[in-house]
């Protein structure tokens, strides 16, 4: 069985449960003994958002099934194409969650740290502006659609990929 | 030619998730939005042109002048906010 080749790991998951970053970073390395490192990123869900701490008690996320896979699998593609990296895995939480809970998880490895770094904030930067989730607050005024920020457009820009969500235009 | 609008987020609270829609062949994914926006008072508010939105082409972002072929899927939706 040792030598059987391995099914190619899933590389981006969608999905309500919880994520495991140890798992998911021991299942990343697993039988690559050329990676010398992984980044992660994780994102939690803060219990503000410019207001008062704790004004935030929930919130809900919406996806575009199909098209959330189809893009973050290109935007793997495209951080294969500029880094040198040995491999991405991208996992991102749908449905209701509490503050604290995590959200989405970038990991990447390869050889050396710093494509590693690299390949990981620009992954989570193409993500935020170009990946099909919205999120929904609830606060005790009600609910309300999380407003994107021009913020994350212009970090983008920094990879030379121009981002337009906030205004709502394609990149 | 008939194509498929998928609504997202806070367009599908207001207009429903989906609907099928007659376009003239060739038509952009700007003139669709144009059409949709003539369709009732609902669709003139939500689909404003002085709303940020964006809109998908078969599961691809795409922006006015892309081309929406027939049996298309195309979705329009609020900026995203993933993350």
């Amino acid at each position: 069985m040792a030598n059987m080749p391995q099914p190619m790991a899933a590389r981006v998951s969608i999905h309500c449960h919880d994520f495991d970053l140890g798992a998911e970073v021991a299942a990343l390395r697993a039988g690559d003994s050329a990676v010398g490192a992984v980044a992660s990123f994780i994102g939690t869900v803060r219990d503000r958002n410019g207001g008062a701490a704790g004004e935030v008690s929930a919130m809900e996320l919406e996806h575009y099934p199909g098209m959330t896979e189809k893009s973050i699998e290109a935007m793997i593609d495209e951080a294969i194409a500029r880094f040198d990296i040995r491999a991405a895995r991208v996992v991102h939480r749908v449905g209701l969650l509490m503050p604290g809970d995590q959200i989405v998880l970038v990991a990447v490895t390869s050889a050396h740290r710093s494509q590693a770094f690299q390949a990981c904030e620009f992954l989570m930067d193409y993500l935020k502006t170009q990946a099909p989730f919205w999120k929904k607050e609830t606060t005790a005024g009600g609910a309300r659609w999380v407003d994107a920020r021009v913020a994350d457009d212009a970090a983008l820009a920094r990879w030379g990929i121009q981002a337009d969500n906030a205004a709502g235009r394609a990149a | 030619m008939k194509v498929q609008v998928r609504y997202f987020a806070s367009l599908r609270e207001a207009l429903g998730p989906q609907e099928t829609v007659d376009l003239a062949a060739g038509s952009s994914l700007g003139a669709l939005r144009d059409q949709l926006i003539a369709s009732s008072p609902r669709h003139a508010d939500m689909l404003a042109r002085s709303r940020a939105l964006r809109g998908a082409i078969n599961q691809v972002m795409g922006d006015d002048s892309s081309p929406v072929p027939e049996g298309a899927e195309v979705a329009f939706f609020p900026p995203v906010t993933g993350g």
